[in-house]
């Protein structure tokens, strides 16, 4: 396992006092928060800095900490604490809250002596929460996907460690961002029963739609002539290509509707694809003419609401 | 390791008893959500609440607001509406720079 600074993921000294270490938590707490920010690191960087301060705001567990002194020199392998290290502390039992997960450096010093797993009490044991991240292609089909598990368990002498399993999972279909699956009995082991595992599914970011539900938007690129003659294109859909109409005379920015071709469901979701008219470049001199020719014989000014300016 | 494929459904509905134990929070907090126009459960009475897609993960974001920065009821509120707004205009910012 590795070394964990918690006085450098809070960005604080090891003299700070606990007021300065709970204004540091705060502060990156704000920023890092995974439902506030959501660059692609904030989440372990929120992470990170609950962890530093689960162990630092509690004087017993910082005292332990401390300790251990400072980050053993690079090239000594795989950290392991000193025995002994936390003799004469009494820390009461660990744990960040809920569906956070923490480092094997927290597990292993700060969570040993739980004296039992959440949850595993006399009721049904708690539900626990993931995140699953799909493909839009999946959610229009549904899928199979397998996902790596990590839980706390508790052993016959009454230490807590951290398992890994593997579980397959029905990806159902029609299902959109930010709705949750539900695998009933796959949260915590209770005595009562297990709780149940609910995975928040997001869709990876994909290269022409965007979805907001059960809808889809993109932007559709049409020549000049199929914009101004009308008539059919051809355009992907996440379940294969479709003919779509195009007016006459439409206009760049002009919202054409698919009914029905969204991510299925009762109803399902519309496709939306928003016209970008895309000029092609003049160079050879046959298109220049061609251009030129166009200028000649089709008066036009499209500035013309500027009140004669322009042209 | 054994392998089988498990049975899942889309959380589609809950009543007020299993969005508590969903977000677990407990039901004074989820009623003040609601008098905060936080969440919109269908239905009349708290009896028949029946809480839908977005509510879901909005109570969910509400909680872990609150547990992690300590926001209260009308603060999660307010930062529930601006973080829509502002994912809003993000969305509509990328759309843009695509083009």
């Amino acid at each position: 396992m590795d070394y964990k600074d918690y006085y450098k993921a809070l960005g604080v000294e090891r003299s700070s006092s606990d007021k300065e270490i709970k204004a540091a938590y705060r502060k990156g707490a704000r920023k890092y928060h995974p439902d506030i920010n959501t660059g692609p690191d904030a989440e372990a960087k929120f992470k990170e800095i609950s962890e530093a301060y689960e162990v630092l705001k509690d004087p017993e567990r910082r005292a332990a900490y401390d300790q251990l002194g400072q980050e053993p020199p690079q090239g000594q392998g795989q950290y392991r604490p000193p025995p002994d290290w936390d003799s004469g502390y009494s820390f009461s039992e660990g744990g960040p809250h809920g569906d956070t997960d923490f480092s094997d450096f927290f597990e292993t010093l700060f969570r040993r002596q739980a004296g039992a797993a959440p949850g595993a009490g006399a009721g049904r044991g708690a539900d626990s929460h993931g995140k699953i991240e799909i493909t839009l292609e999946d959610a229009y089909r549904g899928a199979e996907r397998t996902l790596s598990l990590r839980s706390p368990v508790v052993g016959p002498n009454g230490t807590v460690s951290l398992q890994d399993r593997k579980i397959a999972v029905r990806v159902p279909k029609g299902i959109a961002q930010g709705q949750h699956i539900r695998l009933a009995g796959q949260g915590v082991q209770g005595q009562g029963g297990a709780g149940d595992l609910f995975l928040e599914v997001s869709f990876a970011p994909h290269p022409v739609f965007r979805a907001e539900g059960k809808d889809l938007f993109l932007d559709l690129p049409v020549t000049p002539w199929e914009a101004a003659l009308g008539g059919h294109v051809v355009m992907p859909t996440p379940d294969g290509q479709v003919d779509l109409s195009i007016p006459k005379n439409a206009r760049s920015g002009q919202k054409l509707r698919l009914k029905g071709k969204g991510l299925p469901g009762a109803p399902a979701g519309n496709i939306y694809a928003t016209l970008k008219i895309v000029n092609p470049d003049a160079t050879t001199q046959e298109a220049r003419a061609f251009f030129e020719k166009m200028a000649k014989e089709m008066p036009f000014n499209p500035r013309a609401h500027f009140g004669g300016v322009g042209k | 390791m054994k392998k089988t494929t498990l049975k899942s459904d889309i959380v589609d509905a809950l009543s007020l008893d299993d969005l508590c134990r969903f977000c677990q929070a407990d039901e004074t907090w989820v009623i003040e959500l609601v008098e905060h126009g936080v969440l919109e459960p269908i239905g009349s009475t708290r009896g028949n609440w029946r809480f839908v897609g977005a509510s879901i993960v909005r109570a969910k974001k509400a909680h872990r607001l609150n547990r992690d920065l300590g926001v209260n009821t009308a603060g999660v509120a307010l930062v529930l509406d601006l973080l829509e707004e502002r994912d809003a205009i993000l969305r509509r910012l990328a759309q843009l720079e695509t083009v």
